[in-house]
C-alpha cells in the first residue's frame, strides 16, 4: 500500500487530488491547521475508497511537532509520498502596510514545508522510493508588482525543490515541482485573472506528472509558454510594466 | 465572505442575471456566510430557466461544499453536503452495490438542487420523487442551523421548495441496492403515439423512459424508442473523457433538416425487433453529460425547455400538443416521454400520476409563442409545468396547477419573513404572495 502525507490538505486546490489518491486506494495522512475541516475531508476520502485516513496537525509556522508527525507517518511499512499544498497569499497592499507579514508568508510557502521535508527525506531515501510533490507558483518565476512577496516565497520553495530533486533523485526519491497559474478556488475568488484553471484539471495534471515522473510542471500548460516569455523580457523594460 | 459581481445564466441560457455571488469552500465559512445575512442558494444551475438566478440580489454557490460525510451500509443512508453531485455519488457507490434512489437525467445536479426541485428519475413509477428518500435536511435559516425531518410542514415546504425556506447545507438520503455500475438496457422501437404509450404503460422494468422524435408527423407521430433498464454487474470499457462544445454554435446548427436527419438516424439505430445492450451507468442515466456545455449548441440566444405532466386520462391532450410541436418544425432532437407515478415529496413538487413530455426549443419568437400555447393546453388538460424547466409561464397559470401553494406560502413566510431568499423565478411567478 502506498501512503501519502498531504501538507495543507484543506487547500481548495488539493481536494480533487486527494479524491484521486483515495479512489486509487492510497492510505492518506491529511495534515493542516483546521481540524474540523480535515475530519470532513477524511470522511470524504474514506467513503471514496482510501483504506486508511489519518488527520494530523501541521502548522507551517510551528515546527515543534514535526518529529512526531514524521514518526507517525514513517511507521508505515510501505512506500512514502508527500505533497505540499500549504501557502498563503495576502494582498500585496496589505503587506505593504504591514511588512511584518512577510515572515508568515515565507513560513507558509517555504520555511515550514522545507523544514518538514528536510526532516522527512532521509526516511524516504532509506526506502529508495516515493514521490515528493511541491506546489510552487508561476508567481515565483519573476517578481511582479502585484504579488512579489508571495512570489519570493514560492521562488524560494521552487529553488529548494530543485536542490532536493538533485539530492534525493540519486536515492530513488522523485521530486516534482508544480507551478500552477491561477486556480479557481476561494483564494482567487473575486480576482480577474488570466488562464484560470480548475482544481480538477490541476489534479489530472498532477496524476500525470507522478506517473510520468516529470520534474517541473506548469498547470495550466499555457503558463509554461507565458512564463518563458515573461522571463525573457529585459529588466529595463520589465521594471516599467505592471502585469 | 468575498462576494463577486458576475453575470450568470440558467442552463437554457435564455435567462440570465447580474449580481453578487459567493462560493463557500469549507464548512467553517458557513458562519461567515450566516453573518452576511440571508441569500438564496444555487447548485450547478442545471435548472433551465430562472430558478437559480437572482438579479436583484446575492446568490450563494454551494458547489464546493460537496463532501460525502457518512454512510451506513446497514440502512443505506448517506449523509452529504448539499453541493455534492448526484452522478459523483452514483459512480462512487454503484460498484459497492448502492445507488441514489432517484436520479435526474444529469449527473451534475447537486443534492441541494435535487431537493429544491424534488426531482424525478427514470424510475418515478416505482420510487417516486427524490424528496421521498430524504431522511433529514440541515437548513441554514435566519442565520442558524436547523434539522428538518420528514413529516413536518417545513420539510414539505423545503422539498421542491425552490430554496425559499433556507440554504440546504447537508442532507441524509436513503440509497437503494443495485447490482453494480452497469445497466442492461432493452431498446424497442415504438412506431407511433399509441404504440409508444402502450409500451410505457406495460413496462415493468426498474427504469423506463421514452425518447420521442418530435419531428415525426402523420402516421409516424409520436414514434420513438422506449428504453428499459436494469442494473447489473460486469466489466465494460470505462466511459471516455467527456467532449466539450468549445464555442457557441451558429444558429443553424440545429436547423430543421439537421434535426430531422439526426432523429431519423437515432430511431433506425435500434433494429426493428429491438435489442438489449449493456451500458456504463453514466451512459444510461446521464447520456447528455458526455458532451460538456452542450447547451452552447443552441448558440448565444439559448433555448427553453418545455416540460409538462398531464393526468393519465389527458393523454389525448398530450398527443395534440405533440402534433402542434411536430407541425411547427421547431423541435430539437432531445425530447422525452415518460409515464409518472403519483409520488411527490413536497407542496410544490412537480410529479402527478400521468404522462410527462419534455422538449427543447431554440429561443426564437415563434418558439416562445408555441411554448405559450403548450402551456395553455397544459392548464386546460389539468396538467402541471415544471419549475426546473420553466421560463415563460405566468403566475396565474401556476396557481391553478399547484393547489398546495398556500400551504407552502405559510411555511415560507415563517422561514423567510423578509423575502431575502426570493429568486427570479419566484419573483416572475409571484409565488410568495397570495
Ligand atoms: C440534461 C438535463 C437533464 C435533466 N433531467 C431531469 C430529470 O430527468 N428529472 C428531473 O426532475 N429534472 C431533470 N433536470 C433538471 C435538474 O435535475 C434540476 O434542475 C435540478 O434542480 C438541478 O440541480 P442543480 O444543482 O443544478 O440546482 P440549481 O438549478 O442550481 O437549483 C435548483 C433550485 O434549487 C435551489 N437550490 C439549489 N441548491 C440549493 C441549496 N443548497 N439550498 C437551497 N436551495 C438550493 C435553487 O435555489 C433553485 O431554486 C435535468 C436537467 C438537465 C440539464
Amino acid at each position: 500500500m502506498n501512503s501519502w502525507i498531504i501538507l495543507g490538505a484543506t487547500s481548495g486546490m488539493a481536494r480533487p487530488f486527494l479524491r484521486k489518491l483515495a479512489e486509487q486506494g492510497n492510505a492518506l495522512f491529511l495534515a493542516g491547521r483546521n481540524q474540523e475541516e480535515l475530519e470532513t475531508l477524511a470522511a470524504d476520502c474514506r467513503l471514496r475508497g482510501a483504506p486508511a485516513v489519518q488527520v494530523m496537525r501541521f502548522d507551517a509556522r510551528d515546527h515543534s511537532n514535526y518529529a512526531d508527525l514524521i514518526a507517525t507517518f514513517t511507521a508505515q511499512g510501505d512506500v512514502l509520498n508527500t505533497a505540499v499544498f500549504s501557502g498563503s497569499m495576502p494582498d500585496q497592499e496589505v503587506i505593504d502596510a504591514n511588512p511584518a507579514l512577510i515572515e508568515g508568508v515565507m513560513a507558509d510557502s517555504y520555511t515550514g514545508p522545507a523544514t518538514f521535508l528536510q526532516m522527512l527525506v532521509p526516511h524516504m531515501e532509506a526506502r529508495s522510493a516515493g514521490t515528493i510533490l511541491g506546489v510552487g507558483s508561476v508567481a515565483g518565476d519573476r517578481g511582479r508588482l502585484g504579488n512579489y512577496v508571495y512570489g519570493a516565497a514560492k521562488a524560494a520553495f521552487a529553488t529548494y525543490l530543485s536542490g532536493l530533486r538533485n539530492r534525493a533523485g540519486r536515492k530513488g526519491v522523485h521530486v516534482i515541482t508544480v507551478k500552477p497559474g491561477p486556480v479557481d478556488t476561494a483564494m482567487t475568488q473575486g480576482m480577474e485573472l488570466p488562464f484560470m484553471t480548475t482544481p480538477e484539471a490541476v489534479a489530472d495534471d498532477l496524476m500525470k506528472a507522478i506517473e510520468k515522473r516529470r520534474n517541473v510542471v506548469y498547470t495550466a500548460r499555457i503558463w509554461q509558454v507565458v512564463m518563458t516569455v515573461i522571463r525573457l523580457i529585459p529588466e529595463p523594460i520589465f521594471k516599467k510594466m505592471s502585469i | 465572505m468575498t462576494w463577486t459581481k458576475t453575470e450568470y445564466a440558467g442552463w437554457g441560457r435564455a435567462l440570465s442575471a447580474k449580481g453578487e455571488v459567493t462560493r463557500p469552500e469549507r464548512a467553517d465559512m458557513i458562519a461567515a456566510l450566516a453573518a452576511d445575512g440571508a441569500a438564496p442558494a444555487m447548485g450547478m444551475r442545471r435548472s433551465y430557466g430562472d430558478a437559480a438566478l437572482n438579479s436583484e440580489g446575492r446568490m450563494i454557490d454551494m458547489t464546493r461544499l460537496d463532501r460525502l460525510l457518512s454512510f451506513d451500509p446497514k440502512t443505506g443512508i448517506l449523509e452529504v453536503e448539499a453541493g455534492a453531485r448526484i452522478g459523483d455519488i452514483a459512480e462512487t457507490f454503484a460498484p459497492r452495490g448502492w445507488l441514489p434512489a432517484v436520479m435526474p437525467g444529469t449527473g451534475f445536479a447537486t443534492i441541494g438542487g435535487c431537493i429544491g426541485q424534488d426531482v424525478h428519475g427514470k424510475n418515478h413509477h416505482h420510487q417516486g420523487s427524490f424528496g421521498q428518500h430524504v431522511t433529514e435536511i440541515t437548513l441554514l435559516q435566519k442565520g442558524k442551523e436547523l434539522r428538518v425531518k420528514p413529516g413536518s410542514a417545513l420539510f414539505k415546504a423545503t422539498v421542491g421548495g425552490l430554496g425559499q425556506t433556507g440554504v440546504i447545507l447537508r442532507a441524509k438520503i436513503r440509497m437503494i441496492p443495485c447490482k453494480g455500475d452497469l445497466v442492461f438496457v432493452t431498446e424497442r422501437r415504438a412506431c407511433n403515439w399509441e404504440e409508444h404509450l402502450t409500451l410505457l404503460d406495460a413496462s415493468e422494468a426498474t427504469y423506463t423512459v421514452g425518447w420521442i422524435d418530435a419531428t415525426a408527423t402523420g402516421p409516424e407521430l409520436g414514434r420513438g424508442i422506449v428504453e428499459e433498464g436494469e442494473s447489473g454487474a460486469g466489466l465494460v470499457k470505462k466511459r471516455g473523457k467527456a467532449s466539450k462544445v468549445p464555442l457557441d454554435a451558429p444558429h443553424f446548427a440545429l436547423a430543421k433538416p439537421i434535426v430531422k436527419a439526426f432523429n431519423w438516424a437515432y430511431f433506425h439505430r435500434v433494429p426493428a425487433r429491438g435489442r438489449t445492450v449493456v451500458k456504463a451507468l453514466g451512459d444510461f442515466f446521464f447520456p447528455l453529460d458526455k458532451i460538456h456545455d452542450w447547451n452552447r449548441l443552441y448558440g448565444k440566444r439559448g433555448f427553453y425547455q418545455f416540460q409538462c405532466v398531464v393526468p393519465l386520462g389527458a393523454a389525448p391532450a398530450l398527443r395534440q400538443m405533440l402534433q402542434e410541436i411536430a407541425g411547427s418544425g421547431l423541435a430539437s432532437p432531445l425530447a422525452v416521454l415518460k409515464r409518472m407515478g403519483p409520488g411527490r415529496g413536497g407542496y410544490l413538487s412537480f410529479p402527478m400520476e400521468g404522462y410527462t413530455l419534455a422538449i427543447d426549443f431554440p429561443n426564437r419568437p415563434e418558439a416562445r409563442a408555441l411554448i405559450k400555447r403548450l402551456e395553455a393546453m397544459t392548464s386546460e388538460a389539468g396538467g402541471r409545468l415544471y419549475f426546473a424547466k420553466d421560463g415563460l409561464a405566468t403566475g396565474a397559470q401556476i396557481r391553478a396547477m399547484y393547489p398546495d401553494l398556500p400551504k407552502w406560502q405559510r411555511e415560507v413566510k415563517k422561514a423567510d419573513p423578509d423575502g431575502a431568499l426570493v429568486t427570479d423565478l419566484v419573483r416572475r411567478l409571484n409565488l410568495r404572495t397570495a
